[in-house]
């Protein structure tokens, strides 16, 4: 056994100064644990300022004397490479791990231990912990808002059955895979404002629906008598020119009464609320944002100026200015810009607001994803004499949109955190709700259970559609 | 015929579409003030405003015109905006350096601060801070002094106000240090260029910056006095702190949530910049005999701030934007003050919403005008 240097930690000495080393870093951690948990002060005899500085003192001692290099020992040295590289890696580790154990009791305690769960009023809200008995009662106004609570099984149900459809792509065989950008571009969003239309708001707010049945179905039919040359004009006019043409000029009462269904109680859009509200904005808002964003992404690729100045002026304007002017110009200028007797519903103009300035977003991002291919894939698809759309459909877009899958699902993740903002035009959802359950006079002083629960739900809702995106992005990546 | 039908007739439907549409909302417009009695005009801002502010960096009272209350407002977003620029700059480099430490504890807990912040909403960050955290806090009479001079209490943080005699030799002393750096800096460039010497611009730079305004104190006649809070008691249970300068909780919040929130993104750019930089580049640089320090300022960081910059300016925008959410928690920003109360007093939603947007869209453009100049200046030229 050779001399033993303190200061000169070396692997002559190996077991002296692991046990030591150990030793010290054992009694710092068990230090701060008692003291932590069960608010035992070991050290109290010491002046308080050495009392307090005791631990950490003790560990980078500790600290100091294990960090041996090579010394043999496979654990030792990963933890040598992992917290304990040097003087200053050996302090910020020992201060985490303290933080660490020190803030494990006051949660705990806040959240469980002297937390309330039970009953249904204030009165059991006497401990110092968190009082969940008034996420509990306040519930049903977080996740549905003013939403009568006997008509909640109409948002239920149509979110069942949204996210059932929703899964179709999962289940589909190799024979209907074909059909699924189709399904999800254009049938699901229709289901989607059909069960929100017909079950959650429960009347012909937006159009008189059964016309729009109706139409559909004889364009559909003629429809298949149509070369198909013609076929793509043919379902972009005919469909609406026979709707306007059953609306105002073959006029039957009872066509109006069979679009309406029985039974359901009408709710007005400002009695939604809560969750469900955010669910649906963001909803809708994805659907529209994207093809908007998509059609000035190439409008201000495009070769007429007229075009890319005008796309370029959408986009900068609407990226210049913040979420909130936007939403105060949809509520109190746009209404200006209407006819008098035009009315638009307050949650229909705010989704229209909250696309538009998404759409500014996504078309950046999927300009980003034009611009980064290169010029020989236009060149290869022109060259086989493809026009610009069959060109952008087959080739460019589906290469460039896979490379930009993490930009719009941040721009997607953005816009889930920005719905909170419709306070400003007086929707509440459940940011609002919190707002407005902490003013009820019954309920004064539980603002923080409130936060914190409903910053727990966006947590998890943004965190799995960022893990999502990331394995999207893994699964669509290909070498190129 | 000359032209192609081809090429006119996209732009010439678009063209007419947006004119159209454009159109369509001035007349609805035009029908719609007449109809209600309003009259389309700007004059209004130099009437007297009537209503009060809160908070405000300029002398403002309810006799001063609207314009005045937009110059409060605007002063006021970009008070919080640059507050919240350089607090979050600071923690973003500092946590986006964490998150490439190989200390396994840093880096774990600067991932986790990063997911934990930038996926919870704004808002709701800015309610939990002034509505459930700060309303923690003591009130004025109990509250404790922060380093014997400051006391952070529910009505806002009072810190000591400074009091300048010949405060404008002091400014040209700092104005004249700064000019010098720069030009200090320039010839070292150009020493370096020529003759490959280096000089410690760094050292020279903070002893200039130090010793000018010393010597200002020395000789200028500059003095500074501090003016400490002093609690006073209004009522029997009613106590302020007087004197000196107090920072209203509204701006606190907002500043504290802003500058979390926005540097979690800050440090996501930072990290990608430096994990951009090849271990190529710093091993030549090390293989021709640079110090790890040199390598460090001359090899990485330029490189890597060629890719940090244009992220970090749109996170910064966004900060900016972001700003207007102080109408939530009532800080007298621009949204609240002119597109809030000087809207509901006037009616005039056109005219104060387009000039709310316009000077959103103005300060946008400026930094993005800013940013765009500054990273073509470090942009690699190529031949």
């Amino acid at each position: 056994m050779s001399k033993i240097n303190f200061f000169k930690p070396d692997k002559s000495n190996l077991n002296t100064f692991l046990y030591l080393g150990s030793f010290l870093f054992f009694v710092s951690v068990l230090d701060v644990l008692l003291n932590s948990f069960f608010s035992l002060n070991l050290t109290g005899f010491l002046p308080g300022f050495l009392s307090y500085f005791l631990p950490l003192i003790l560990g980078f001692v500790g600290l100091y004397f294990i960090r041996i290099e090579l010394s043999g020992i496979k654990q030792l040295d990963q933890l040598n490479k992992h917290i304990n590289t040097n003087n200053f890696n050996a302090i910020l580790s020992l201060l985490i791990i303290f933080i660490i154990i020190k803030s494990i009791p006051p949660i705990l305690s806040w959240f469980f231990v002297d937390a309330s769960f039970a009953g249904d009023s204030k009165d059991v809200c006497t401990g110092t912990g968190a009082c969940w008995t008034y996420i509990k009662v306040w519930m049903r106004r977080f996740m549905y808002g003013m939403y009568p609570n006997g008509e909640q099984w109409r948002i239920n149900l149509s979110f069942i059955a949204l996210a059932l459809l929703g899964s179709v792509g999962y289940f589909a065989t190799d024979k209907f895979k074909k059909y699924l950008t189709l399904y999800y571009v254009v049938i699901y969003p229709f289901i989607a404002f059909l069960f929100i239309f017909f079950f959650i708001s429960g009347g012909p707010v937006f159009f008189d629906f059964s016309y729009g049945i109706i139409a559909a179905i004889i364009s559909i039919i003629i429809g298949f008598f149509i070369p198909s040359k013609f076929k793509f004009y043919y379902f972009l006019i005919v469909p609406f020119a026979l709707y306007l043409l059953l609306k105002y000029f073959i006029f039957y009462e009872e066509l109006i009464e069979l679009g309406k269904l029985d039974g359901l109680n009408w709710v007005e859009t400002g009695a939604w609320g809560g969750l469900s509200l955010t669910f649906i904005i963001s909803f809708f808002c994805l659907i529209f944002c994207f093809p908007i964003g998509m059609a000035f992404a190439l409008g201000r690729r495009s070769g007429f100026p007229l075009i890319r100045y005008i796309s370029i002026g959408f986009i900068e304007f609407w990226r210049g200015v913040p979420l909130i002017t936007v939403l105060f110009m949809s509520a109190v200028m746009f209404p200006m810009f209407l006819p008098a007797d035009f009315f638009i519903d307050k949650l229909v103009r705010c989704i229209i607001a909250i696309s538009l300035f998404e759409a500014a977003y996504v078309a950046e991002v999927i300009r980003g994803g034009l611009q980064a291919l290169p010029r020989g894939q236009y060149e290869a698809a022109k060259s086989l004499g493809m026009g610009y759309w069959r060109m952008h459909i087959f080739v460019i877009l589906p290469q460039a949109l896979k490379l930009v899958i993490p930009g719009i699902a941040n721009t997607f993740l953005a816009l889930v955190k920005d719905t909170p903002l419709i306070f400003v035009v007086g929707l509440l959802e459940i940011v609002g709700m919190l707002n407005l359950a902490k003013t009820n006079p019954e309920w004064l002083g539980f603002a923080m259970e409130g936060y914190v629960f409903a910053a727990i739900i966006f947590w998890i809702i943004c965190y799995a559609m960022s893990k999502y995106s990331y394995n999207l992005e893994q699964k669509y990546k290909t070498d190129r | 015929m000359n032209f192609k039908l081809k090429d006119i007739g996209p732009q010439l439907l678009t063209v007419i579409a947006v004119v159209l549409v454009f159109g369509f909302f001035t007349y609805n417009a035009q029908v719609n003030m007449e109809n209600r009695g309003i009259d389309f005009g700007y004059g209004f801002l130099s009437q007297e405003s009537s209503f009060d502010v809160q908070f405000s960096l300029i002398e403002y009272d309810g006799s001063h015109s609207y314009f005045r209350a937009y110059l409060v407002g605007l002063l006021n977003t970009i008070l919080v905006s640059v507050i919240g620029i350089v607090i979050a700059t600071i923690l973003g480099v500092i946590v986006g350096i964490a998150r490439l430490s190989p200390n396994y504890l840093i880096n774990k807990f600067a991932a986790f601060y990063v997911e934990f912040f930038r996926n919870i909403p704004l808002l709701l960050q800015i309610f939990f801070w002034y509505f459930a955290a700060l309303r923690a806090l003591p009130l004025p009479q109990d509250a404790e002094a922060m380093f014997g001079i400051a006391f952070l209490t529910i009505k806002g943080l009072y810190v000591p106000a400074f009091i300048w005699q010949n405060f404008n030799i002091f400014f040209y002393s700092i104005v004249a240090a700064i000019i010098a750096i720069i030009v200090i800096r320039y010839q070292a460039k150009k020493l370096q260029e020529t003759q490959g010497k280096q000089t410690p611009v760094l050292l020279i730079s903070i002893g200039l910056i130090l010793v000018l305004p010393l010597i200002s104190f020395l000789i200028g006649g500059v003095r500074l006095s501090f003016e400490v809070p002093v609690l006073k008691q209004l009522a029997t249970t009613s106590f302020i702190y007087e004197g000196g300068v107090s920072l209203p909780p509204e701006l606190i919040a907002l500043a504290l949530s802003l500058s979390l929130y926005t540097a979690t993104f800050i440090a996501e750019c930072v990290r990608a910049g430096i994990q951009g930089i090849g271990k190529g580049q710093k091993e030549a640089a090390a293989s021709i005999g640079l110090t790890p320090n040199q390598v460090l300022k001359l090899v990485v960081m330029p490189q890597a701030l060629r890719i940090i910059i244009p992220p970090t300016t749109n996170q910064y925008l966004n900060l900016t934007k972001n700003s207007s959410l102080a109408a939530a928690i009532a800080y007298p920003d621009l949204v609240l003050v002119f597109a809030g109360t000087a809207l509901m007093q006037t009616g005039k939603a056109i005219e104060i919403v387009s000039i709310t947007m316009f000077t959103y869209l103005s300060l946008s453009i400026t930094i993005s005008l800013f940013m765009n100049w500054y990273n073509n200046k470090i942009a690699i030229q190529e031949k």
